[in-house]
């Protein structure tokens, strides 16, 4: 290692101001920074600092992303398997998938992280981390058949509007890789939707007689419940759709890892849970239709619900700052993710809208928690003076 | 009247190198400082000239604004260098002892009837009066104000702090007799901080309250917190037991006596304990011959959250009953953030120092990473033990925003309060070097 430090020492100042190759001073910084944590040292307050940092953050979340990940790629082999007939080893269903995502996933960081560099270097700030996550969240939640030109698109409209213009990580008002996601929903709605793009292959070749390829979603939205997964495929995963998003153990271990560390918010994840109990709740006592009728934990199961709820909702950055807010702003994902399921036609799944409309609401929430607290630090100032 | 209250927000930091309850006489010291940096906004006059012959108890600097308020020296002998820096600011007045000790004489024999005026003459005289400090913005307080109650918080409860009651130990005399003077500065009551089972529990005329829990329990701003808060328009003012039983010692035999123990702690200092020494001692012969010299060390004057970087050449602060000493950390650490770190300490559980809750560690100064904006949420408020909202605050001090900060609550808070938000913070935001920015700002707005 230590030659490696010498190698980089003595290469630094061709990178800094007056060097040859100042221009990449930031791209520079960010692999410097990213083999050997600095030496940089408290100047002012506090001489000790905890060891936590951004890195270790976002390293913890894709840490946590990776069940998702591995499963997802496995199940695309599994459905492509389905569809067409094919027996595959256990192994052979994952590479399979494998080696169809990893292009998504190049894309996503070559065009994400190329802008972040890019953008760092023009305001001549080091290279945030935040795109870490961004970059494999978005292959992720976006069908396999999308399109690799569609992807490097949609990402660059994400973070070029969605966060760069704000600032850059930490001042970006909504989730980057899901304004990624609604880009694609948006801009081309035949590659994002309907019962062909979540299976490899689908699209340009006729699957086996009796396989569909809808989503359990879609079939509800088409009041085709009588097909449905069982509850074990639901939970598990066995089901078409967006990669990452189909298994809940995975998701769940995903969870289990980012609660304990510490890094994700308990209060944003049990309170989206229970947003969507308590209207899918009331949606059955007063099922007036098929779907209202679906037992309300069903929503748990289905779509990008989980997903969401565990790695997108509990974005720090979109979400509210104050701790009382987070209950607000979990509450009302959870509940606008069933009403825009079961109300709405047009969008079979509500995660991502119900995410992205909240993420706006956040510092509107964040305003009303702290006029409150505001509030209640006069009344308590006055009730302990006259005590 | 007593009660307890229970801190459940905060956090102990656990380090090496705790102070064994062990007095030992360090070497002595040549010289002694005062620094007018050791006093926020101070803006310093001199009252003497080099080669002066000074006393425990003559004026070395004043405050320009309020020339009332002086700075005395701690020793008798010779003021021998006056360090300035850029614009001739002063730096550090130096005074070389002559080991006598002799300190300026003060008629205090009335004091128990005297009035609230005399008191503080003889404080601001005796060069005491900077100890008292006022919040909010924890200033020196000014002589024309009156507070509405008096804060002590009777023990420290950062990370390797010294232990008050050892300290004070046989002189709870002198102790009673500061607190019973402070008592005539107020109208209101002088409250004291203690942990359950302190020697310090017997005195009297105060009103004592318990406080349970982890740092910064122990912090004075905290204390008010929970008994009874401060706002825009209200002071208080606040001492260290050290300066009570300095107090007490001029009240009591009419001489200065700046004579204090000290805990000389830290992972590489060889065997932490306490020093008696003398406020303003040279820093160098307090650590000399102690420390391990094993890697590059930070010698700090104060607590390892709130204290000041010096070397061997410096001097020992005028807050300060603690020095410690830690590794500088001055170094790299191959992918240092995806390394386990069994030896270093988070509160997230993304490192493993959740396997050994009981491990003390040796942290060092490095930052353990670089500056971020804000990402995580909800981490400072784990560590602030009072109803504010920390970030917000902070929020509103970079923006400038001053009816925000006054609402947040800027009044309660000085740096130690929120010290352990700058250390829990993942984006490395220098959070007390922001706080005393809006801190100045508001004061200056108020005039």
């Amino acid at each position: 290692m230590n030659s490696l430090r010498k190698y980089i020492d003595k290469n630094k100042p061709l990178f800094q101001k007056g060097g040859k190759f100042e221009k990449l001073g930031s791209t520079f910084g960010a692999f410097e920074t990213f083999l050997f944590t600095p030496n940089h040292t408290a100047k002012s307050g506090s001489h000790i600092h905890d060891v936590i940092d951004l890195k270790r953050t976002m390293i913890v979340v894709v840490l946590a992303l990776l069940p998702a990940l591995l499963f997802g790629c496995w199940n695309v082999g599994y459905q492509n398997g389905l569809a067409f007939g094919i027996e595959r080893s256990l192994l052979g269903h994952f590479f399979f998938g494998f080696w169809k995502f990893l292009p998504l996933f190049i894309v996503s960081y070559v065009v994400g992280l190329g802008i972040e560099f890019a953008s760092a270097q023009i305001r001549g700030h080091e290279v945030n981390e935040g795109y870490l996550v961004t970059g494999i969240l978005i292959p992720l939640i976006i069908p396999i058949n999308t399109p690799l030109w569609m992807l490097a698109l949609a990402v660059a409209f994400a973070v070029i509007f969605g966060k760069e213009i704000f600032g850059g990580t930490g001042y970006n008002i909504m989730n980057v890789a899901l304004i990624a996601r609604a880009f694609l929903f948006f801009a081309y709605p035949s590659e994002m939707s309907g019962d062909k793009v979540w299976i490899y292959g689908l699209p340009d070749q006729a699957a086996i007689d009796g396989f569909s390829g809808a989503t359990p979603l879609a079939q509800l939205a088409q009041g085709a419940t009588q097909n449905m997964a069982s509850m074990s495929d639901l939970f598990m995963g066995f089901i078409p759709g967006s990669i990452g998003e189909t298994s809940k153990l995975a998701i769940l271990i995903g969870a289990a890892i980012l609660l304990f560390t510490g890094i994700a918010s308990w209060k944003i994840m049990l309170s989206t849970v229970i947003g969507v109990l308590s209207i899918g709740l009331l949606c059955n006592a007063f099922a007036l239709n098929e779907y209202m009728a679906v037992p309300a934990y069903y929503h748990l199961l289905i779509g990008g619900f989980a997903f969401g709820a565990v790695f997108m909702a509990t974005d720090p950055v979109t979400a509210p700052h104050t701790e009382r807010g987070k209950w607000i702003y979990g509450f009302m994902i959870g509940a606008f993710v069933v009403l825009i399921r079961v109300f709405n036609p047009a969008y079979p799944e509500g995660m991502m809208l119900a995410i992205l409309l909240m993420n706006v609401w956040s510092p509107l929430i964040d305003y009303f928690v702290v006029q409150s607290h505001i509030k209640h630090r006069q009344k308590r100032f006055l009730v302990k003076k006259n005590a | 009247m007593s009660n307890t209250i229970r801190i459940k927000k905060g956090l102990d930091i656990k380090l090496q190198g705790k102070a064994e309850l062990v007095v030992e006489t360090p070497l002595s010291s040549a010289t002694f400082a005062i620094k007018p940096s050791d006093f926020k906004g101070l803006v310093p006059k001199l009252s003497v000239k080099a080669d002066d012959i000074v006393k425990a108890g003559t004026p070395i600097i004043h405050d320009k604004y309020n020339p009332e308020i002086q700075f005395v020296s701690p020793v008798s002998g010779k003021v021998v260098n006056i360090n300035r820096g850029d614009h001739r600011m002063i730096l550090e007045v130096i005074i070389e002892s002559d080991n006598k000790n002799d300190s300026i004489e003060f008629n205090v024999s009335g004091w128990k009837s005297a009035g609230r005026e005399e008191i503080i003459k003889q404080l601001l005289d005796s060069g005491l009066w900077p100890y008292i400090i006022q919040r909010p913005f924890g200033l020196i307080a000014k002589p024309s104000d009156t507070p509405r109650d008096i804060f002590v918080s009777g023990f420290d409860s950062a990370p390797l702090a010294p232990d008050f009651d050892f300290i004070v130990g046989t002189e709870t005399a002198a102790f009673q007799t500061g607190l019973e003077v402070l008592s005539k500065l107020t109208s209101g009551k002088v409250f004291l901080g203690l942990r359950n089972g302190s020697k310090l529990s017997s005195m009297k005329g105060v009103e004592i309250n318990y406080f349970e829990g982890p740092h910064p329990a122990g912090n004075v701003g905290i204390q008010i917190h929970h008994l009874k808060p401060i706002d825009k328009g209200i002071n208080v003012w606040t001492l260290s037991p050290q300066a009570v039983l300095f107090i007490g010692r001029l009240f009591t035999n009419g001489k200065l006596d700046f004579s204090e123990t000290i805990a000389i702690t830290g992972s590489e200092v060889k065997s932490p304990c306490y020093l008696k020494t003398i406020s303003g001692a040279e820093i160098n012969s307090l650590v000399a011959g102690r420390t391990k010299k094993e890697v590059n060390e930070r010698i700090i004057s104060g607590n390892v959250l709130t204290g000041v970087k010096s070397d061997s050449n410096g001097y020992l602060g005028f807050y300060h009953n603690q020095i410690t000493v830690i590794p500088e950390g001055d170094n790299y650490e191959f992918m240092g953030w995806a390394m386990p770190r069994f030896n270093k300490f988070s509160v997230s559980r993304a490192y493993f120092s959740w396997l050994n809750p009981g491990k003390k560690y040796r942290a060092d100064a490095n930052l353990n990473g670089e500056e971020r904006a804000y990402v995580m949420t909800g981490q400072y408020e784990k560590v602030l033990p009072m109803e504010i909202l920390p970030v917000h605050l902070i929020k509103a001090i970079i923006a400038e925003d001053f009816d925000k900060m006054e609402q947040l609550g800027i009044h309660e808070v000085i740096e130690e309060d929120m010290a352990l938000c700058e250390y829990v913070c993942t984006s490395k935001i220098e959070v007390q070097q922001i706080l005393r920015k809006g801190i100045s700002m508001v004061v200056k707005e108020l005039g």
